[in-house]
């Protein structure tokens, strides 16, 4: 810089000052630190986080090993282990659940890789599946046919709550959210808690606050069964498989059909995707219907799982399933299902594994709690994912 | 003032910027070319700590700015516009300048609420200073446009507005993305002039990535030219203009050297 | 395209659009089917409109056909375009959407009487057959639907054609008497308040809603009371206006300590049961102006707000009952509340830091992981020994002043007491918002890169917002805890960080008077989460319309009653340039003004 640049600088300054201004440039002041402080205690908690969980892994080896041995006893005196079926009993249901929180986790994760928001409402595009399996399935058991003919009335029920679950995912995206297309971020996201409140409340004035069930399950069907080491309920099992065959059903419409190539193209790119002759409002349509067909799915599974719904069945499992499908990476399909079964084994092996051997009392209380500290900690170790997210650079802003 | 060392960033393997080496001398202005997706404002991200760079260093006034946050880059003495102007749209002219003295200013929630003498003292400064920075530009941002949102200026004013914007975080470096795109020649000529004037006024120093030759030749002290993320020449405008790399990566090859002279200068 | 006389171009608006017509019959016909299964006729037919002609339970039915019938025939006036002529055919359109509503109806009451699906549906009962027959034979009642449903569609159509003065002082009178028969208990305990039960005796009936004649005295004051006062109302506004600016912030300032000595003094003349609703509405103001500035100042959705709330709360029951069971110091009220301060601006920041870098949606849904946390902690037996588990923290005493106790017995001390802390949190958000704070956030709300590239510090900002918010929630927890007198995990459900976000969204976001008004409207009219509001009767139906009312906002009139300048801007940001530019306010030219 020039002599006489400085000069200028210098009147420049001066003339501010002349304004009265005692806004001093700070360039001279010592500058913020590097390292913010909300940078540091990040790191504390990651710390925390971490320190917690191989404590808790390791008293609880501890005790596997020996409950009278000296660290296990330090930690917690009382705590009793598990035994290996206990354990693998624990893994099953995790499992089962997980698989469930898994088809949820589908629907949020294609929605919120089309539209980038968060749809809280699939959570009850779920219980009205699972409403609407109770309703037919205990029709069906009125009339006789629930013991006799299970399984045609297994794919009744099916059949019906996929077109209930997915009739309701269609509407709701006309009504609701197709008018706020390129509305600001946070607008369909509140109406979607909107929506999710709504739905909730539709079921109580409708059909009454109380919890109902379903009609008792064959008993062939309810019976364990061994396999490869595992004894595992039929209903379970059951579970399992219709996840596995949904995901499949789903994998392949998404990478090996013209309408799932062209969910991705609207997915990455909605303008250009109309540009090349995609018709957009109907694949979002789409997409919508199919998460709400693996909702529906999902709802009756939670029926054959618990037996029992209720108005707020769709909420924590809906925002489990959100949390599934953000730990497997948002966007990402296969890392929706894997999230879900990762979820589920967490929040049923971890309360006795990791929280029963560090002293804490009443563990199952804490399940809930599990799942959205696994929330929170996936999102601070990897923000992205454990499986990375796929969605277009708009999305990721 | 600015050393750029070695500075490398990729994108999943497609390489922004590669082995760059660049440098500002205070008072100086510099203009960066270079045909579309030469890695121009991903340089400018990197300065301004939007993008992480891969490898390499950048030294602004014997500090190293690796790892600081846009804010703290800014807080530094670099401010920047963008290339697709993006003001705060919502708030008034004003308060768009306002809201850009934040890092120089201090008061907290404390003297907001109970109205202390040192925040009354300093709000005002907040807008006489602003008021200042926008008269720079004669009327257009001033008078009854103060209270107006930032929404309803045209085109050529959301420029304006945004290099004021800039120019009230009291910067030394002044990164200028573009500034006269979408303008008619008399508006850029015009801007032209007003940026030999922030340095002459207001003693910035500036770097300024433009597409319209005039501006460059114009302004800029030195021009560096980037192609696919390198930089293959620098020196004056001249010198730039006529060095055969530069017409090859504007023009492609085996193009008669009369041609690219019409073509580079207007 | 035609030419005006003055030679701009206007074009002619479309005719009627049938298909329109059509498709608000069908959802006339849904709409009223469903409300009827909901069971909003049977279950609000307690509660008297209008002694003995109307009751909320056929209201609920009843303004269905109008509002579609007039919505039907609304349309949007362009400018330069002239507004379509209308005719009779409104009628008719009307007429047919009110008709396809009580098709709808009607149909229903067939399924009704002829088939039994009362096992899902448990509104699907002979109640509701007889009261849609009005308890007569069901083909007299269908009979009288269609009738009612087309007159009152004919009259929604008729909106549209009568005068303008007409139709607002239909909707005056109609909206009136709403309120008056809606406010009916405030308006008695006022009266009684300044011994005017006279009044009260005379236009309500003995067992809520009005008397018919006091339905016509109502009416006739609706429409004599403008005609008064109205134009004395804009004389002085125009000279307030005109005063010179030092003079009229003196005038606002005198009205605002007028205003100010009213509320204080209203208490005293109000009864227990408006004292205790309008201390609930203020709990909810206070909680919505916090969230107000997280959500609305700040952009920032937090879904986990009730966090705060519970915080507050339990440790101001820890602090101060003698039966907290693991540490009990005792305090009193205010010296609790400085610790309970500090302690949720800590938890703000707790809560906050993580949090403060994930993107907005993730966001909001890990704050409700938190709040969920939060309540589940307090639920949990691993911390019963301090926070009592599902059993809580009974046996809070309230704030001692003194002279007296304000606690939960006294209504009247406990609004008195949140009336205090809702101008302390009406004061901060407004000193906050107009401060280099406030610029900052709505920087950071309207684009956070490039606030961050201007200098703003983002993380810390955004943790300030998030820390005031906690802090406004806290002063309602400490008082929401001395007013019951005993805290339960109960108290903090998810659901009422929802009802918040409500409140604040219905009234207008980043909007100090527009929360006011949302509180006032919802928490006051339809009730909070456990608090029952004016119309007692709609506590079943309350979460439904909340429900409902977030979605239509959202859809609508996302700036809310009170709209804040700037977001309606935002949300509108095509109209409102289309406004600029019709009044020469755009800046399209780019000479230099002269100077």
């Amino acid at each position: 810089m020039s002599v006489d640049d400085v000069g200028e600088l210098d009147t420049a300054s001066q003339a501010a000052s002349t304004f009265g201004t005692n806004v001093t440039t700070t360039y001279d002041a010592k500058p913020t630190s590097r390292v913010l402080w909300v940078d540091r205690f990040l790191t504390f908690i990651r710390f925390v986080f971490i320190l917690v969980i191989s404590v808790g892994l390791l008293a609880f080896i501890a005790q596997q090993i020996n409950p009278q041995n000296p660290f296990a006893q330090w930690i917690n005196p009382d705590a009793t282990g598990l035994t290996a079926a206990q354990f693998k009993g624990l893994l099953v249901t995790g499992l089962a659940q997980g698989a469930m929180y898994g088809l949820i986790a589908l629907g949020y994760s294609m929605v919120y890789g089309v539209l980038g928001f968060i749809n809280f409402a699939h959570g009850e595009v779920f219980m009205v599946g699972a409403m609407s399996g109770m309703i037919t399935s205990n029709k069906l058991a009125d009339a006789g046919l629930w013991e006799d003919a299970f399984l045609f009335c297994l794919l009744f029920i099916v059949v019906s709550s996929i077109v209930l679950s997915t009739a309701t995912a269609v509407i709701m995206e006309r009504i609701a959210y197709r008018p706020l297309r390129g509305a600001p971020r946070l607008i369909p996201l509140i109406t979607s808690i909107g929506v999710s409140f709504f739905l909730q409340n539709v079921s109580v004035v409708l059909l009454g606050p109380g919890a109902k069930s379903y009609p008792a399950l064959p008993s062939w069907l309810s019976q364990k069964r061994s396999l490869i080491g595992f004894q595992i309920e039929g209903t379970k099992l059951v579970v399992l498989l219709t996840a596995a065959v949904s995901m499949a059903g789903l994998w392949y419409l998404v990478e090996r059909t013209k309408t799932g190539k062209a969910m991705r193209a609207v997915a990455e790119d909605k303008e250009i995707a109309a540009l090349m002759g995609i018709d957009v409002n109907r694949i979002i349509v789409t997409t919508f219907a199919v998460g709400g067909a693996m909702a529906g799915v999902a709802g009756i599974l939670w029926g054959i799982l618990f037996r029992s719904v209720i108005h707020t069945t769709g909420f924590l499992p809906g925002i489990k399933a959100f949390s599934a499908a953000v730990v497997g990476g948002i966007g990402n399909l296969g890392g929706a299902m894997a999230g879900g079964l990762s979820l589920g084994a967490a929040e049923a092996t971890a309360p006795l594994m990791l929280l029963e051997p560090l002293g804490v009392d009443g563990v199952s209380q804490l399940r809930d709690a599990v799942a959205f500290a696994v929330l929170i900690f996936v999102l601070l170790v990897r923000p992205s994912g454990l499986f990375g997210e796929r969605l277009s650079e708009d999305e990721r802003a | 003032m600015l050393q750029i060392s070695d500075l490398s960033v990729t994108f999943g393997g497609l390489h922004a910027l590669r082995n760059l080496d660049f440098q500002v001398t205070e008072g100086e202005i510099v203009s960066v070319i270079g045909p579309n997706g030469a890695g121009k404002t991903t340089f400018f991200n990197m300065i301004s700590g939007m993008v992480t760079p891969t490898s390499g260093d950048i030294v602004f006034e014997g500090e190293s700015l690796l790892g600081l946050d846009p804010s703290q880059v800014t807080e530094r003495g670099i401010a920047r516009t963008f290339q697709n102007v993006r003001l705060f749209a919502n708030m008034t002219i004003l308060e768009n300048v306002m809201v850009a003295q934040h890092c120089r200013t201090d008061q907290k929630v404390f003297g907001a609420l109970f109205q202390t003498n040192a925040f009354k003292s300093e709000e005002n400064a907040i807008r006489e200073y602003g008021e200042e920075v926008l008269s720079f530009f004669g009327t257009r941002l001033t008078g009854y446009r103060l209270e107006q949102p930032a929404s309803v200026l045209s085109y050529a004013n959301r420029r304006r507005l945004e290099i004021a914007r800039a120019m009230a975080t009291r910067p030394r470096l002044l990164l200028l993305d573009e500034p006269v795109a979408g303008m008619n020649p008399r508006e850029s000529a015009e801007l032209t002039a007003l940026i030999g004037r922030l340095r002459s006024e207001w003693g910035f120093t500036i770097v300024i990535i433009e597409h319209d030759m005039s501006v460059v030749r114009d302004v800029s002290d030195r021009v560096v030219v980037l192609d696919h993320g390198e930089s293959i020449a620098h020196g004056s405008y001249e010198q730039v203009a006529n060095d055969p790399n530069v017409i090859e990566a504007y023009l492609g090859r085996q193009v008669q050297d009369e041609q690219a002279e019409e073509e580079t200068s207007p | 395209m035609t030419a005006t006389s003055n030679g701009t171009p206007t074009l002619e608006a479309p005719g009627l659009d049938w298909r329109r017509q059509i498709r608000f019959s069908l959802i006339g016909a849904l709409s009223s089917a469903f409300i009827a299964l909901a069971g909003m006729p049977v279950g609000l037919d307690r509660r008297n409109i209008i002694q003995p002609l109307l009751s909320m339970g056929y209201l609920s039915l009843l303004w269905v056909p109008f509002v579609l019938a007039s919505l039907a025939g609304s349309q949007v006036v362009l400018e330069g375009m002239t507004e379509r002529v209308r005719s009779s055919k409104d009628l008719v359109a009307g007429a047919l959407v009110g008709l396809g509503s009580a098709l709808g109806l009607v149909a229903l009451m067939i399924l009704v009487k002829n088939f039994n699906i009362r096992d899902p549906l448990v509104n699907w009962s002979p109640q509701l057959l007889d009261l849609l027959s009005f308890n007569r034979s069901a083909g007299l009642g269908m009979v009288f639907w269609i009738v009612l449903g087309t007159t009152l569609g004919l009259m929604g159509g008729a909106m549209h054609v009568v005068p303008t003065a007409v139709r607002s002082k239909t909707l005056t009178v109609l909206l009136s008497v709403l309120a008056v028969s809606v406010l009916e208990t405030f308006i008695t305990d006022l009266l009684k308040g300044f011994q005017l039960e006279i009044f009260t005796d005379f236009i309500y009936y003995k067992r809520g809603g009005l008397e018919i004649v006091g339905a016509l005295l109502v009416a006739a004051l609706a429409i004599v009371i403008p005609l008064l006062v109205g134009d004395r109302i804009t004389v002085v506004r125009t000279r307030v206006r005109e005063m010179p600016a030092d003079e009229r912030s003196r005038v606002n300032l005198i009205l605002l300590l007028v205003g100010s000595a009213l509320l204080l003094v209203l208490p005293f003349f109000l009864g227990k049961i408006t004292n205790e609703l309008l201390a609930n509405v203020g709990l909810f103001v206070l909680l919505a102006l916090g969230l107000n500035i997280v959500v609305g100042l700040a952009g920032i959705l937090d879904l986990g707000y009730v966090a705060f709330f519970a915080v507050g709360g339990y440790t101001t029951a820890v602090l101060t009952s003698p039966n907290s069971p693991g540490f009990s110091p005792q305090l009193p009220w205010p010296v609790a509340l400085i610790v309970v301060v500090v302690l949720t601006g800590l938890v703000g920041l707790f809560i906050g830091a993580p949090v403060i870098r994930m993107r907005g949606d993730y966001l909001a849904i890990v704050t409700l992981g938190f709040g969920e946390i939060i309540r589940l902690l307090f639920l949990s037996d691993w911390l019963s020994g301090w926070f009592g588990g599902a059993q809580g923290i009974t046996n809070i005493p309230g704030v001692d002043v003194g002279f007296a106790t304000v606690n939960g017995i006294d209504p009247r001390s406990i609004f008195l007491l949140v009336l205090v802390f809702s101008a302390i949190a009406i004061y901060i958000s407004w000193r906050l918002e107009h401060s280099r704070i406030g610029r900052a956030w709505m920087a950071i709300r309207e684009d956070e890169d490039v606030a961050e590239a201007m200098g703003v510090n983002t993380t810390n900002t955004k943790l300030m917002a998030f820390v005031v918010g906690a802090v406004l929630a806290s002063f309602s927890g400490a008082i929401f805890s001395a007013k019951v007198g005993s805290i339960f995990p109960t108290s903090f459900l998810m659901l009422i960080s929802i009802i918040i976000l409500v409140v604040v969204i219905v009234g207008g976001m980043g909007n100090i008077v527009g929360v006011i008004v949302g509180a006032l409207v919802l928490i006051g009219i339809l009730g909070g989460p456990k608090q029952p509001g004016l119309l007692q009767e709609f506590s079943e139906f309350k979460l439904l319309i909340y429900g409902a009312l977030l979605v239509w906002m959202m859809l609508k009139r996302p700036e809310g009653l009170v709209p804040n300048v700037r977001r309606s801007r935002e949300l509108h940001q095509e109209e409102f340039l289309q406004d600029a530019w019709l009044k020469g306010e755009i800046d399209t030219d780019d000479e230099e003004n002269p100077s």
